[in-house]
């Protein structure tokens, strides 16, 4: 049923999942049992879990905050994890429901196979081991957008276990420390994601949408502190947090609340909260059930998941039959980590710029395209890119698909640049002009305004000199020893050249007649 | 006649698939007090009918099952047909979709005459609990029987001793019996399929687990339930089974690998087979008939040089206890879709959507149902479950291996009875809760639901009251051809006698004011 979903927790939970968690101190078991969790409609995908990481609070007593995550993540694929029917972003309600995701009775959940190698590629991704033979358990509620009364997981035995996950962030001044950080990984389980519950307060309706795949991404935090040295502090789950910054936010905001309810004599319970992400802060969810007994028991429709690899593949197997984790493996691109560490050898690119790189979705590839037809710096690529153009997106709150400057348009202005024919100035109001996407290349724009440098040495002496002439005083300046006072020239003499001219080479010209 | 037959006779033109359709349906109307249909698909059957007519008058029909009339049990789905489950919680749902044993079935052009009668979501094992009331078993109502009764007593009502079907597939049996079809789709989760058969003097296959699909077949306990095939020869069986095995990629649970179909082999010659005799299944409450009978085939096979050997399935005493786990287990979770919402019968409450669910349940099942779904629940909760649902997993896997060792040791079929006793009346029969007659009723059957295996039931004789008594072929697991044969070539040597019903077909006022007299009397 359902959007497929990924699931990925922390290590020392008691819950299935695998997880991804960021503390800086020693973990060991979650010292509490088993909160509600409601699957609410929700799905999610990632491909690249999320991390944050935790420090401990510096002051009279120290505290360590540990933090487990659950992350739901919908799988990009063309159908659900259960069934036939399509996964479609804003798709109308209930309007890709098969008769198995209604809960129909006689209907039969069908593994989709894009589903599990999607799973086995994020279990290599991150270093997991991969269980040759996994199972499918039911986690049993009711609940109105849960149409089986269960919800079918992996509970005992997922498809991936105890992973890792080396990330990198940048700290200090300038961001220029890089820190390396290792999160662990539990474990990856395939999981049927629940249906959408709308409440109609006002008529006291719910509404259900089956379709269920209307996120890409959920996380819930588990959320402790203590002092380093003493036992693990009791937990809280924030639920359904569906965006990296809000997750950041609410782990910070529980982090410190926790810690100023305990240092005022206050205890945690062991509850789960929601974020309010208007508020910026987390509150206690109000959850009639209480504890639940999940009644797990083995799904009986779905045989043992089954992967091979090279070794174990049996004989004359139908490629179309079997999964095997080499081939899937062979197909795992590049990791993002290979990736930074190429750009800094490669192209002797500051470890904090191939992050920046490698965050923002296809901005590498539009640096490799400009790298590509560019005869220009690769210092100077990287700053183009990441301070003009990604600071022009922003602005404008665009993707890097939907800038108006191509990659090949980039490229030829610093070619223009590099060969010197126009000046840095010059560029940036090129850049501008791209942006306008009026269809023009650098080089008309740069013919159209006549943004080329003056290559005509004797026009720029000319200049030089009637600028000297008409500021004596400036000239006196300079030869009784102010130093910076030619830098007042060269603009001058600059502006007499519409910006036309390279500095360096004004500047020059100027030196040289002062001097005599 | 039996299907094959007709079948021949179609092709033949002898009669044509209307004249058959309509045949069956006049049989249907005149043996409607059986209550062995829920819902009678008239108008479907006779379109069918008139397609398959064609095909047969271009010579283009579609196999041996063209035309010919069969019934399925009221818990398979049939697109636009209402399927029930003979509960309230389904009154009124009609599935989208066809099962695929359905769809396969009219993909070959037989014609559905409707869905028979069955206990509550087939929880049960005289066909008695369901929401439509009781089947009668129309051996009740044979000559072999009447006659009986008459030398025994004189003053008792007959109509009120009509006997049951067993179950839960007694509809489906009952249709079968009384000629309303020529084969019908059962469904057997711990012998429901075969007691009924044991009970109506037909042959009841329940097929390996994993041969035959369950997509659209609503689940009783998924790791045990088969889709089951009751018809009046075991020729009939195969060819229908012949049409409904193999992989579906609706249902993970059914095998990879293409299964031809086949012909069942006349065996002439047993001497090289090996049949084992479970001394466990000697149990007490056997009746003295049933056991002279299972002696009797057992000598039988060793005259014509078998070799008859007596096995041991030491677990099988665990088998009732097991079973009832884990069937209420997964009863328990696969009845919680049940809530109201999204199809079936939903409450007039509507305070909180939790007390929606409640009503809507406590409504729409019967005592069984709901009984069966509090034990399963119980279960299954966290304090319970490795004391119960992975200790009764264990057991039945220990189940299981002795049916592996014993086949294991050279064993080509085991031989045992299919029921206790012959059909017992109505009056008797509920005077125990369904409870304690599940459990004693399914002791011969259930161990091959654990194991997966596929078990046979064929009619042998009829008693000392001229009731039919089976007898159950098990096999080794995909092995189905090779048991129908040894079953085929039993079932040549018994001779069981056809059913005599022609005072219940010529007088069909009669039968209509027994059964205004006979639903009167269920009531009470």
């Amino acid at each position: 049923m359902a959007a497929p979903m990924l699931r990925l927790c922390c290590p020392g939970r008691r819950w299935a999942l695998a997880c991804i968690d960021g503390c800086s101190r020693h973990r060991r078991g979650a010292p509490n049992g088993c909160t509600s969790s409601r699957r609410r409609g929700q799905s999610s995908v990632a491909q690249q879990p999320f991390i944050t990481a935790q420090k401990p609070r510096k002051g009279e007593h120290e505290w360590a905050a540990v933090v487990g995550l659950e992350i739901h993540a919908q799988i990009s694929s063309k159908s659900k994890l259960f069934s036939g029917s399509q996964v479609h972003f804003a798709a109308p309600p209930n309007s890709l429901v098969s008769f198995f995701d209604a809960s129909l009775p006689g209907t039969l959940p069908v593994l989709n196979r894009r589903c599990v190698e999607a799973a086995v590629m994020t279990g290599l991704a991150l270093n997991c081991r991969i269980n040759k033979k996994s199972l499918f358990d039911r986690k049993h509620y009711f609940y109105a957008d849960l149409p089986a009364g269960y919800q079918i997981t992996q509970q005992r035995l997922p498809i991936a276990v105890n992973g890792s996950l080396v990330y990198s962030f940048c700290a200090g001044k300038n961001r220029s420390q890089v820190i390396n950080k290792t999160a662990r990984v539990k474990q990856i389980q395939l999981e049927q994601d629940s249906g959408k519950s709308l409440h109609d307060d006002l008529r006291s309706q719910t509404l259900i949408d089956l379709n269920r795949a209307e996120g890409q991404l959920r996380v819930d935090a588990n959320i402790s502190v203590h002092h380093p040295g003493e036992p693990l502090g009791v937990r809280t789950e924030v639920k359904n947090l569906n965006s990296a910054r809000f997750l950041a936010k609410a782990i910070d905001y529980e982090i410190q609340r926790q810690i100023n309810e305990l240092e005022n004599g206050g205890e945690i319970l062991n509850e789960t909260r929601s974020f309010d992400s208007k508020l910026g802060c987390t509150i206690p969810m109000r959850d009639k059930e209480g504890k639940q007994d999940y009644r797990f028991m083995p799904e009986p429709n779905l045989p043992p998941l089954l992967l091979y690899d090279t070794e174990s593949l049996p004989a004359g197997a139908d490629p179309q039959q079997v999964i095997d984790i080499d081939r899937i493996r062979e197909q795992l691109p590049e990791l993002p980590s290979v990736t930074r560490e190429k750009l800094v050898q490669q192209y002797g690119m500051l470890p904090e710029h191939s992050f920046t790189l490698l965050n923002e979705v296809g901005l590498l590839e539009f640096f490799q395209n400009v790298m590509k037809e560019t005869r220009a710096e690769p210092k100077k690529v990287t700053s183009w890119v990441l301070n003009t153009l990604l600071g022009f997106l922003k602005q404008q709150n665009l993707a890097v698909s939907e800038s108006p400057v191509t990659p090949s348009a980039l490229a030829e202005l610093l070619n223009l640049l590099d060969r010197k024919a126009i000046s840095s100035s010059a560029a940036k109001q090129v850049f501008e002009e791209l942006w306008r996407n009026e269809g023009k290349t650098p080089a008309q724009i740069v013919s159209e305004k006549k943004l080329e440098l003056m290559q005509d040495q004797e026009a720029l002496e000319q200049l030089c000199h009637a600028v000297m002439e008409g500021h004596p005083q400036v000239v006196m300046d300079v030869k009784k020893g102010n130093p910076r006072a030619i830098n007042k020239l060269i603009g001058l003499v600059r502006k007499a050249t519409l910006s036309r001219a390279d500095p360096t080479v004004i500047k020059e010209i100027l030196e040289k007649k002062l001097a005599s | 006649m039996a299907g094959i037959e007709v079948s021949a006779a179609l092709k033949q033109g002898h009669i044509t698939p209307t004249e058959l359709c309509q045949k069956c349906l006049s049989i249907i109307k005149k043996t409607k007090f059986l209550n062995a249909y829920i819902t009678v698909s008239e108008e479907v059957a006779l379109k069918q009918a008139e397609e398959s007519e064609k095909r047969y008058k271009k010579g283009h029909s579609l196999g041996d099952l063209d035309g010919i009339p069969i019934a399925v049990k009221d818990n398979f789905s049939t697109s636009g047909i209402e399927t029930t489950c003979a509960s309230n919680m389904l009154r009124g749902y009609v599935p989208p979709y066809n099962a695929t044993v359905v769809q396969k079935l009219l993909d070959q052009g037989a014609l559905l005459m409707g869905k028979t009668n069955l206990d509550e979501f087939a929880m049960g094992s005289g066909s008695t609990d369901g929401v439509f009331g009781p089947v009668k078993n129309p051996w009740s109502y044979s000559k072999q029987y009447r006659e009986k009764r008459k030398q025994k007593s004189h003053c008792e009502n007959e109509d009120s001793n009509w006997l049951i079907t067993g179950g839960s597939s007694g509809g489906s049996a009952a249709a079968v019996s009384a000629f309303t079809c020529f084969a019908a789709l059962g469904s057997d989760t711990g012998g429901s399929t075969r007691n009924p058969a044991a009970h109506c003097g037909l042959v009841g296959l329940k097929p390996s687990y994993g041969l035959v699909s369950r997509h659209g077949l609503i689940p009783l306990v998924n790791s045990m339930d088969v889709p089951g095939i009751l018809t009046r020869c075991v020729d009939d069986a195969a060819i229908v089974l012949g049409v409904l095995a193999g992989h579906d990629p609706k249902d993970s649970t059914t095998i990879q690998d293409p299964v031809k179909p086949f012909v069942l082999p006349s065996l002439t010659d047993v001497s090289k087979l090996c049949i084992g005799i479970p001394k466990e299944y000697l149990t007490p409450e056997l009746s003295s008939e049933v056991r002279s009978l299972w002696s009797k085939a057992a000598n039988l096979f060793e005259s014509e040089g078998a070799k008859v050997i007596e096995v041991s399935l030491p677990h099988t005493s665990y088998s009732i206890v097991c079973y009832h786990v884990l069937c209420t287990s997964e009863v328990a979770s696969n009845m919680a879709r049940f809530d109201g919402l999204e199809y079936g019968h939903r409450c007039d409450i509507d305070v909180s959507t939790e007390a929606m669910y409640a009503a809507t349940r406590r409504e729409g099942f019967n005592d069984v149902v709901r009984g069966r779904i509090l034990s399963g629940n119980f279960f299954l909760l966290k304090e319970n479950y490795e004391n119960y649902f992975v200790k009764a997993q264990k057991v039945r896997r220990l189940i299981a291996n002795d049916f592996v060792t014993v086949f294991n040791s050279g064993v080509d079929v085991l031989l045992t009875p299919t029921t206790l006793s012959e059909a017992v009346p109505y009056t008797e029969f509920i005077k125990e809760d369904n409870r304690t007659r599940s459990a004693q009723d399914d002791i011969f059957t259930q161990a091959a639901n654990m194991a997966g295996l596929p078990a046979v039931s064929v009619p042998m004789a009829l008693s000392n009251q001229g009731l039919p008594i089976g007898l159950q072929f098990i096999g080794r697991a995909f092995c189905d051809q090779e048991l129908l044969t040894i079953a085929k070539w039993f079932e040549k040597q018994v001779q069981f006698p056809v059913i005599q019903l022609q005072e219940l077909m010529d007088d069909c006022s009669s039968v209509f004011e027994n059964e205004k007299l006979a639903s009167v009397s269920l009531k009470q």
